[in-house]
C-alpha cells in the first residue's frame, strides 16, 4: 500500500501515540463503532471526517474515555484504558481536549480557565501556572482577554480559550471533536489559524472536523468513517483525488457542493 | 451593499433621541395603568379609598390609642382594666412591655437573662460576619466552632462561676436561633452529599440517598418530631437518654436535609453535560471537579429555591411547639396563659411576626444580593 508508506515516511518517529485494535461500542442496540482499528504515531496528526452519525466523535471521545468502548483495545501513550481511575486520570493528564460547544467554566476567568488544571491535576504553584496560561494565552492571541469571564468572549474568542486551557495542562496528544462547527463564518479562520499554528510544533493532534482546507494543509492523513467503521485512508491529496469507495465519493460531493 | 435600502439610495444614519415625554414618566405610567379608562379609574379610586381607610384605622388601633403601660400591683399582678377598656379601638401593648421578658428568654431564670441575650446577640453577630464574603475563609470555621462553644457555654453554664440551667427551662428565641442555626448548619452539608449521591454510578449509594430523600419527604415534620420525641427514646437501652432538644434538632436536620438535596439535585441536573465533559477531560478528580466545578455553578443557580426552602424551616422550628419545646412561638402563647393577660393574642402574634419577619426578610434581601454577585459572569 503505497499510502501506508507516505503516511509512516513523513511522520517523525513511529513510536505510537494512540492504538486502537478491534474497539466496539453500542449505544444500546446501535453498533456506533464497528471493529475500529486505528495507529497514530508521536506527532502525527490526524484529520477524522465522514456523514454525520458515523461515529467519529465517539471514536475520539472514547481515546479519553469520555465514553466508554465494549470491546478491543484502546491504548494511549503506552497505558491501556481501563476501568481503572488513576490510569484513567494519568491518560487525561496527557490527552487535551477541545470541543464542538467550548465548554469553558463560565464561572472562572479566562485566566482561571486556563489555570484550574494546572493548579489542581499538576500541583503547580499559581504563580507558575499563571505565567503558564499568560504565554498560552498569548500564543492564542488573546492575552488581553485573561481577566474577563467567558460569556463577555465572542466564540472564535472563547474556542481558542479552550485550546490554551488545555495546552496549560502540556499534554502530548490533542483531540479536536468539531471545532468549528459552533462558530460563526468569519471566525472559523481565526480558530483554524491557531490549530495550524499548533500542528507546526509538532504536537500530536486528532482532529473531527469537515474543513477540508484544514486537512490539505496540515494533515499527515485523513480517515473517512461511515457508519461506524473505517472505510478509507491516506494522504490528503490522494484520497481527495482518488477516492477508492462509493461512500467517501458521495461524502465528498456533498460536501464539496456545500462549500 | 446591506445598508443600501431596496430603492438603492443609501441608509441615512438615524439619531438616537429620547421617548416621548408623553410616554415615559411616572405621570404616563400612571395614566396607562390606573386611568386608562373609566372602569380602571373607578377601580383605582375604589382601591386607594380603602388602603386609606385600612391605614388609618391600623395606624389609630395601634399607636394613637394604645397603651404602652399598666399598672402593676406589688405582687406582680398587672392591672389590665385599662386595657379591656379600649379593646378593639386601640392596642394593648403593656402586654408586650410587661412580658417581652418572657416571650423572648421563656422559663430561662429571670436573673440570669442577660446570657441568653448575649446569645442571640452572638447568633446575630455570626450571620452577619458569615454574609461578608471577605470573611469567607477557612478561618471562619473555626469562629463558628468557638462562637457555637461560647453559646453552649453561655446557656448551660455550670462552669466559669455561671449557674447551671438545665435544657428543660431553654426558652424563646435562643431555642429558635439554635434550632434554624444548627439545622441549616448540618442540613445544607448533608443534603449536598446527598444529592451527589443521588447521582452516583454506584447502585448502593444511590438507593440508600434515594431511600432516605422519599422516606423523609413522605412524612410531615410534626410526626417527625412526635417520633423523635415520644417513640424513639422506647427504642433506647434503660437509663440511657438523649435530651429532648437535640432529638427535635436530628428530626429538623433530617427533613431540612431531605428537601435541601432535592433542591441542589434540581441545580446539578441544571449544568450541561459538557461542564462535566471539560472537567474530566483536564484530568480533575471526582472531588476537584465537583468542588471547583459542578457545585459552584449548581448552588449559583438554585440560590433562589435554597433560600426559600431556609426561610420556610427557620419558621418550621415553631413546630416543636408539639413536643413541648419552648420556641419563640411558644413563649409567646404561654405568655398569655395568664389570666390578667388573656385576650390580648393579636398584640403578641403581631410582636412575634415582626420578629420572624426581620429574620427571614433580612436572610431574602441577602439572598437576592449573593444572587446577583455571583450571576455576574452571566452578563455581558
Amino acid at each position: 500500500m503505497s499510502a501506508a508508506e507516505t503516511v509512516a515516511s513523513s511522520v517523525r518517529k513511529g513510536v505510537p501515540a494512540i492504538t486502537l485494535a478491534g474497539v466496539n461500542k453500542w449505544f444500546g442496540a446501535l453498533h456506533v463503532l464497528r471493529d475500529v482499528n486505528l495507529e497514530v504515531a508521536m506527532g502525527e496528526r490526524v484529520v477524522v471526517c465522514g456523514p454525520s452519525g458515523s461515529g467519529k466523535s465517539t471514536l475520539i471521545r472514547c481515546i479519553n474515555r469520555l465514553e466508554e468502548h465494549q470491546e478491543g483495545q484502546i491504548i494511549v501513550d503506552g497505558k491501556e484504558l481501563s476501568n481503572d481511575i488513576r490510569s484513567l486520570d494519568a491518560i487525561r493528564r496527557e490527552v487535551g481536549m477541545v470541543f464542538q460547544s467550548f465548554n469553558l467554566f463560565p464561572h472562572l476567568t479566562i485566566l482561571e480557565n486556563c489555570t484550574l488544571a494546572p493548579i489542581w491535576v499538576r500541583k503547580m504553584p499559581k504563580k507558575e501556572a499563571e505565567a503558564l496560561a499568560m504565554e498560552y494565552l498569548e500564543r492564542v492571541r488573546i492575552p488581553e482577554q485573561a481577566g474577563k469571564y467567558p460569556g463577555q468572549l465572542s466564540g472564535g474568542q472563547q474556542q481558542r480559550v479552550a485550546i490554551a486551557r488545555a495546552l496549560c495542562m502540556k499534554p502530548k496528544i490533542m483531540l479536536f471533536d468539531e471545532p468549528t462547527s459552533a462558530l460563526d463564518p468569519e471566525m472559523i479562520k481565526e480558530v483554524l489559524d491557531t490549530m495550524v499554528m499548533l500542528a507546526e510544533t509538532g504536537m500530536t493532534m486528532i482532529c473531527v472536523t469537515h474543513e477540508m482546507g484544514f486537512a490539505r494543509t496540515v494533515a499527515d492523513r485523513v480517515v473517512f468513517m461511515d457508519r461506524g467503521e473505517i472505510v478509507e485512508q491516506g494522504v490528503p491529496e490522494e484520497l481527495f483525488a482518488n477516492p477508492r469507495t462509493d461512500r467517501l465519493k458521495t461524502f465528498l460531493s456533498q460536501i464539496l457542493r456545500g462549500h | 451593499m446591506s445598508d443600501l435600502a431596496a430603492g438603492g439610495t443609501p441608509a441615512v444614519p438615524t439619531v438616537p433621541r429620547r421617548a416621548p415625554i408623553t410616554m415615559i414618566g411616572p405621570v404616563a405610567w400612571a395614566r396607562a395603568n390606573l386611568f386608562n379608562n373609566w372602569w380602571s379609574s373607578a377601580i383605582t379610586l375604589a382601591m386607594i379609598y380603602l388602603l386609606v381607610k385600612v391605614a388609618v384605622s391600623f395606624v389609630s388601633w395601634a399607636f394613637i390609642n394604645a397603651i404602652w403601660v399598666v399598672p402593676v400591683s406589688p405582687a406582680g399582678v398587672a392591672n389590665t382594666e385599662a386595657c379591656r377598656a379600649i379593646a378593639g379601638v386601640g392596642a394593648c401593648w403593656a402586654v408586650i412591655t410587661e412580658k417581652h421578658r418572657f416571650i423572648l428568654f421563656g422559663t430561662y431564670p429571670y436573673e440570669q437573662h442577660w446570657r441568653p441575650a448575649i446569645v442571640c446577640l452572638l447568633f446575630i453577630g455570626l450571620y452577619v460576619v458569615s454574609a461578608m464574603r471577605r470573611f469567607w475563609r477557612w478561618e471562619l470555621a473555626l469562629v463558628w466552632i468557638a462562637v457555637l462553644t461560647l453559646i453552649g457555654v453561655l446557656m448551660w453554664g455550670g462552669i466559669l462561676g455561671l449557674s447551671y440551667v438545665p435544657q428543660e427551662r431553654w426558652g424563646g428565641l435562643p431555642i429558635t436561633l439554635i434550632l434554624a442555626t444548627f439545622g441549616l448548619a448540618f442540613a445544607f452539608p448533608l443534603a449536598i452529599l446527598v444529592a451527589l449521591g443521588r447521582r452516583s454510578k454506584l447502585p448502593a449509594i444511590k438507593a440508600l440517598c434515594v431511600l432516605y430523600v422519599e422516606l423523609i419527604r413522605g412524612v410531615p415534620l410534626i410526626s417527625l418530631l412526635f417520633m423523635a420525641s415520644v417513640m424513639f427514646p422506647l427504642f433506647l437501652p434503660e437509663g440511657l437518654n438523649i435530651d429532648k432538644l437535640l432529638r427535635a434538632q436530628v428530626a429538623i436536620i433530617l427533613f431540612a436535609g431531605a428537601y435541601l438535596a432535592e433542591v441542589v439535585r434540581a441545580g446539578l441536573q441544571a449544568l450541561p453535560r459538557g461542564q462535566y465533559e471539560a472537567a474530566d477531560a483536564l484530568g480533575l478528580s471526582y472531588w476537584h471537579k465537583t468542588g471547583l466545578i459542578i457545585l459552584p455553578q449548581a448552588l449559583r443557580l438554585v440560590i433562589p429555591p435554597l433560600v426559600n426552602t431556609f426561610i420556610g424551616f427557620f419558621k418550621d422550628t415553631s413546630l416543636v411547639l408539639i413536643i413541648g419545646i419552648f420556641d419563640l412561638l411558644t413563649a409567646g402563647k404561654t405568655a398569655i396563659i395568664e389570666p390578667a393577660w388573656q385576650g390580648f393574642g393579636v398584640e403578641v402574634y403581631i410582636t412575634l411576626g415582626v420578629i420572624y419577619f426581620v429574620f427571614c426578610f433580612a436572610m431574602s434581601k441577602y439572598s437576592s444580593g449573593l444572587e446577583a454577585e455571583f450571576n455576574r459572569h452571566r452578563r455581558r
